[in-house]
């Protein structure tokens, strides 16, 4: 029996083992001495799925396969999470406001920082989209960020719409992506260190030309009138001696934002693991020239996915000058941030990327309103620690 | 090895004198002596703007610039961080030393204070270096470029040491011998020499057996490590290496500006530094400094030049994110390889009358 070998696996399947749950598989196997063929059934154990992929899906079987892994983490987490909950919806106690400062403060804080991560998750979306298939760490991302702000801008004065702004930055950012994509980075596909340089060079670039045209202003972008005001939120920040309980107020188009994130994160989470395009896009991210060899039109592919990166950086513009405000600079900021977020949440990875996002989001706002001159360096500490426990990132596979 | 050992015979003197020669080659070239010559001589020549302006400030980029070459050159290893190594020995210059911000500085005589701020410089981008080894490739420039923007953004929070957003001012500079040291001759004496030293140091560190490792670190790090060779403390030390020019650099740069502010810094500065030594080339110790000249002068003169032209003058930095593009895109060495380029082809004609080309 042992000359006989898989065909194309160099060990010869494993003997059973009752215990372990099997899945079962045919395989041819060739005798290493007379070339005979013969098909067997392999069996082979049935591994636990780890969590998450590079864009993973969070099923059930992940968080189990988590928790069985890793119990002391998964109790620390869920530890961290419940006093998180109850931080959020409990009255707190007189002790804990002297100690730490009002609720409402901590509440506008976290809800800053959840809303400033939504910000935050659609910049680096597309960043780690790129990165994923391209490989190509596009240093100019911050650029079109700032342009699709520049853009959204011009468009909400020009027409009065917002909601307008948001589609013309997109596809005016998704333009110059795929014109990136075609002229430029097809020219030195593999050659990641040059496609990096060239990227700066174009930031540069980008960030000098817009400097030129808009000036070194400040401009917000008008919130529509539907969208401006507070909203009550039914989170109770603190209780009146007369025993009246008073709820969070809080912006409402921060909160149609943070909505309008999420929804955009499950749209791209099902068009990557429910549709063809998504299917050719995971596939390339694991691996880029089986994918080409099937004969699926890669180039294709690659535009498409630059096209979608830039146009959500282009959106996030519009979104950051909203809500907070565009000019020069902001471009290096924001792609800080998405380094930050997408070292921290593993690179290639969407959902890496939200709790990346989230992350880094309620550390920046936490961190400035309780250790204002330490702020930025919980944020890196942050990235410190994932490196330092987990370097390839805290949802990424490889 | 040196000609200090053993010359009891005079003849294995001049033979070890040779073996010198040939190990250093620069000494072989004539334009190396004229090059050495010319810099030697400069402030009788050069006026104190030139001498300050263009030359030191070429000598302090080129060595920040170097630091980079050498991780990038023999070590693979591109990283951003280090005009934010060169600011962090700046700072701590500031701190330490004594300036205008009098709650701030400690007040420390130079010799104290310059040291301090090289050691702690060096610490903190080994430090960096050692987080930035757990990645690799195109990874090290990400992390390298959010530690300098995370230390730029620091900088402009921090009150209590750096001084936030406006700095630190009126730094004091080393006085001794009856010397200033600032004052423009000595100074260029002084970076000239620190930029020779680093310069040196990096060519023998190159042809040291650590640097041969590091190069083959570079080249194949698995087989390095299965030869036996530790991959990351190669790496890592190679950061402290580039670190400690990287600091010299530094404090440089603040005894010639007198203060120092979250500006010197910013990621615009850090990625000046990757300009500089890929313009210049990173195939060579050389390069960064002529990186660093060419920089230095479009930075001075483009202005003048581009209003000259009937553009607008401050379009500097479009000029020179144009230029480094185009030194991306044609040639991946740098000025230097453009040279090296263009000289192989005239000697390929000069051999092959009528025309041959080579294979480049």
């Amino acid at each position: 029996m042992s000359g006989w070998r898989p065909r194309n696996t160099a060990a010869p399947p494993k003997s059973c083992d009752p215990e372990l749950t099997r899945r079962e598989k045919i395989l041819t196997i060739k005798c290493g001495v007379c070339g005979a063929i013969r098909m067997v059934r392999k069996r082979e154990p049935k591994r636990p799925r780890r969590l998450g992929g590079r864009y993973g899906d969070g099923r059930a079987a992940t968080v189990t396969g988590f928790i069985e892994r890793h119990p002391a983490w998964a109790l620390i987490l869920l530890i961290a999470i419940a006093v998180m909950l109850w931080l959020i919806l409990a009255v707190w106690p007189p002790g804990l406001e002297e100690a730490i400062g009002r609720k409402r403060v901590f509440l506008n804080a976290v809800f800053n920082g959840i809303t400033l991560g939504s910000l935050y998750f659609l910049v680096a979306s597309g960043f780690t989209l790129i990165f994923g298939l391209m490989r190509n760490v596009n240093l100019a991302h911050g650029s079109l960020y700032l342009f699709g702000g520049y853009v959204g801008y011009a468009i909400s004065v020009w027409t009065g719409s917002w909601v307008l702004g948001f589609i013309i930055a997109f596809i005016a950012v998704a333009l110059v992506g795929v014109v990136l994509q075609i002229v430029v980075f097809r020219r030195m596909e593999g050659e990641d260190l040059r496609q990096t340089m060239v990227t700066i060079g174009l930031s540069i670039v980008f960030a000098d030309l817009m400097l030129w045209v808009f000036g070194g202003d400040f401009y917000q972008i008008q919130t529509p009138n539907w969208l401006v005001g507070p909203i009550e939120l039914p989170l109770v920040t603190a209780v009146r001696s007369s025993g009246e309980a008073v709820y969070l107020r809080y912006p409402l188009v921060r909160l149609v934002i943070f909505v309008a994130a999420v929804v955009i994160g499950i749209a791209m989470w099902l068009a990557l693991n429910r549709t063809r395009v998504g299917m050719m896009v995971r596939a390339g991210v694991d691996d880029r020239d089986m994918l080409a060899a099937t004969g699926v039109p890669i180039q294709l592919v690659f535009v498409v996915v630059f096209a979608l990166g830039a146009g959500l950086a282009g959106i996030a513009g519009v979104v950051g000058g909203t809500f907070q405000s565009i000019s020069p600079g902001e471009d290096t900021r924001f792609l800080l941030a998405s380094l930050v977020v997408v070292i921290v949440g593993g690179m290639g990875s969407i959902p890496g990327a939200a709790l990346g996002a989230v992350i880094i989001g309620l550390a920046e706002q936490l961190g400035s309103v309780y250790i204002p001159t330490y702020a930025i360096v919980v944020t890196f500490l942050i990235m410190v620690l994932v490196l330092a426990l987990r370097p390839q990132g805290l949802l990424a596979r490889r | 090895m040196s000609l200090l050992q053993g010359a009891h015979q005079e003849t294995s003197q001049a033979a070890r004198a040779r073996a010198a020669l040939l190990a250093w080659p620069e000494f072989n070239k004539p334009a190396v002596w004229l090059v050495a010559a010319i810099l030697l001589i400069m402030p009788f020549i050069a006026s104190g703007f030139f001498l300050i302006e263009i030359f030191a400030t070429t000598l302090i980029l080129g060595t920040i610039a170097l630091s980079l070459m050498f991780l990038a050159g023999y070590g693979g290893m591109v990283s951003l961080m280090q005009l934010t190594i060169a600011g962090f020995a700046a700072y701590m210059v500031a701190v330490f030393g004594m300036s205008a911000n009098t709650n701030i500085s400690l007040g420390w005589p130079w010799w104290l204070a310059t040291p301090m701020a090289l050691v702690l410089a060096t610490i903190f981008g080994t430090l960096g270096g050692a987080l930035a080894v757990r990645t690799e490739g195109i990874y090290t420039i990400m992390i390298t470029l959010a530690i300098g923007a995370a230390f730029y953004y620091f900088t402009n929070q921090n009150w209590p040491i750096f001084g936030g957003h406006t700095g630190i001012n009126t730094i004091a500079t080393p006085k001794f011998w009856g010397v200033d040291w600032r004052s423009d001759i000595p100074y260029y004496y002084v970076t000239l020499g620190v930029a020779a030293f680093c310069y040196f140091a990096v060519q023998y560190v190159s042809r040291a057996p650590f640097g041969l490792a590091l190069q083959g670190v570079r080249d194949n790090p698995r087989r390095m490590a299965a030869l036996g060779f530790n991959v990351n403390a190669h790496r890592v030390a190679a950061y402290a290496f580039a670190s400690f020019i990287a600091a010299l650099g530094g404090v440089l740069q603040v005894w010639n500006y007198r203060q120092i502010s979250p500006g010197s810094v910013s990621v615009g500065a850090c990625i000046d530094i990757l300009i500089i030594a890929v313009v210049g080339g990173i195939t060579r110790p050389i390069g960064p400094f002529i990186g660093a000249f060419i920089f230095v002068i479009l930075r001075t003169f483009a202005l003048d030049l581009l209003v000259k032209f009937g553009l607008d003058g401050n379009r500097f930095r479009l000029l020179i994110g144009l230029g480094f593009l185009a030194i991306v895109f044609w040639s991946s060495d740098g000025v230097i390889g453009l040279w090296e380029r263009w000289r192989r082809r005239a000697t390929a004609t000069d051999k092959r009358p009528g025309g041959g080309h080579g294979h480049g």
